[in-house]
């Protein structure tokens, strides 16, 4: 368990100062993830602890962000004097991208479906892979 | 001497009492959640978010005292990003045959996400610094703060709308998909990652490992697409 965490705390660290040196437009966890990612592609497989470790991180990654959350209450003056256009910009441009977003990917991936059909039948032979 | 109060005096001292409490709020909101049908609106983030919100406003609590405690589940969500990873491993395959519409939808979404913020807040009247917090709402905090930051916004408040988009991504945001009949996976999960960065994501998670791991992603190359569209988009508008 602790050989799985201080991997991932490594990777986490090597991202921080990666953003830190290059100003990559990332944070730093992020870089963090993809250097994990590669380190499990490199090796071909998932070290089982660290599935484990990291399983239980993401199992209740919603109350991670209840601490930021609470810092709704640094600007309830801010939130009230502009009630109306930052109340508006919470919710109709966030509904419009998940609309937008899930409509695009839902009509690329059909339309990719469509075209890679015939030969994707024929190449495999009626292997029902789902698609 | 209050011996009631003596005790309130010591224990608001020590990170012991807000870290409880932030668990002991998200239970609650959790067990009202599974309990009462698993209403979107009965978000557990919302819930326990609105619980100690209030308790600090009634208590008279600086934000900074309280996150003396809540910093150590705070720190949890640098390793926990990273660990997304897993999910990501798991479903390389699916997310390598999805590359393209994946890129094409993240772009589409981002650019959604920034001109509506944008136009939005200018029709209702926002001052410009008050459009140039909002407009990079949907990356995930640290970049979105930057991204104001660079064109005249307030950060601070940039961050707590920032959350407040994931809370409202999250809540609303399943129905909405379900309700448009997109209920293929992937599609659900870069829209979550994409609007609503890792509280989308934390939502997504709960969904299956395929929307997890398309979610992540999503939220990372969102933070990459509104870096390189925001800047862009306030220049061809000023």
């Amino acid at each position: 368990m602790l050989h799985a965490l201080t991997i991932i705390l490594l990777c986490q660290l090597a991202g921080e100062i990666l953003v830190a040196f290059t100003g990559l437009p990332f944070p730093g966890p992020v870089i963090g993830m993809i250097l994990l990612l590669g380190i499990f592609l490199v090796r071909g497989s998932m070290n089982a602890q660290i599935e484990r470790v990291g399983g239980a991180l993401l199992s209740h990654l919603s109350l991670l962000f209840v601490p930021a959350g609470v810092g709704v209450v640094t600007h309830l003056a801010a939130l009230q004097a502009d009630a109306l256009p930052l109340g508006m910009a919470l919710v109709v441009p966030t509904l419009l991208t998940i609309a937008v977003t899930g409509f695009t990917m839902l009509w690329l991936e059909r339309w990719r479906a469509g075209q890679a059909e015939p030969t994707a039948t024929d190449m495999t032979g009626g292997s029902d892979e789902a698609d | 001497m209050k011996p009631i109060e003596d005790i309130w005096v010591y224990l608001a001292t020590t990170p012991l009492l807000h870290l409880t409490l932030t668990l002991v709020a998200y239970s609650i909101g959790e067990t009202l959640y599974e309990r009462l049908g698993r209403l979107p609106i009965l978000n557990p983030v919302l819930l326990a978010v609105i619980a100690l919100a209030g308790l600090l406003i009634a208590t008279d609590t600086s934000y900074a005292a309280y996150f003396e405690g809540a910093q150590f589940v705070h720190f949890l969500l640098g390793p926990a990003t990273v660990a997304l990873a897993i999910p990501l491993y798991r479903q390389i395959e699916r997310v390598r045959k999805s590359a393209l519409p994946l890129v094409a939808a993240i772009c589409a979404g981002s650019t959604t996400a920034i001109a509506s913020a944008l136009v939005l807040t200018w029709v209702a009247g926002a001052d410009l610094p008050i459009i140039a917090t909002v407009t990079p709402k949907s990356a995930t905090t640290p970049v979105a703060m930057a991204i104001a930051e660079g064109i005249g916004g307030l950060p601070s408040l940039t961050a707590v709308m920032v959350i407040l988009t994931g809370i409202v991504g999250a809540t609303l945001g399943p129905p909405l998909l379900s309700l448009m009949r997109v209920t293929d996976e992937a599609a659900r999960g870069v829209a979550l990652g994409t609007a609503s960065h890792g509280i989308g994501t934390a939502r997504a998670m709960a969904g299956s490992d395929i929307q997890g791991a398309f979610s992540g992603l999503a939220m990372g190359l969102n933070a990459l697409a509104t870096t390189l569209l925001v800047p862009l988009i306030w220049l061809l508008l000023s």
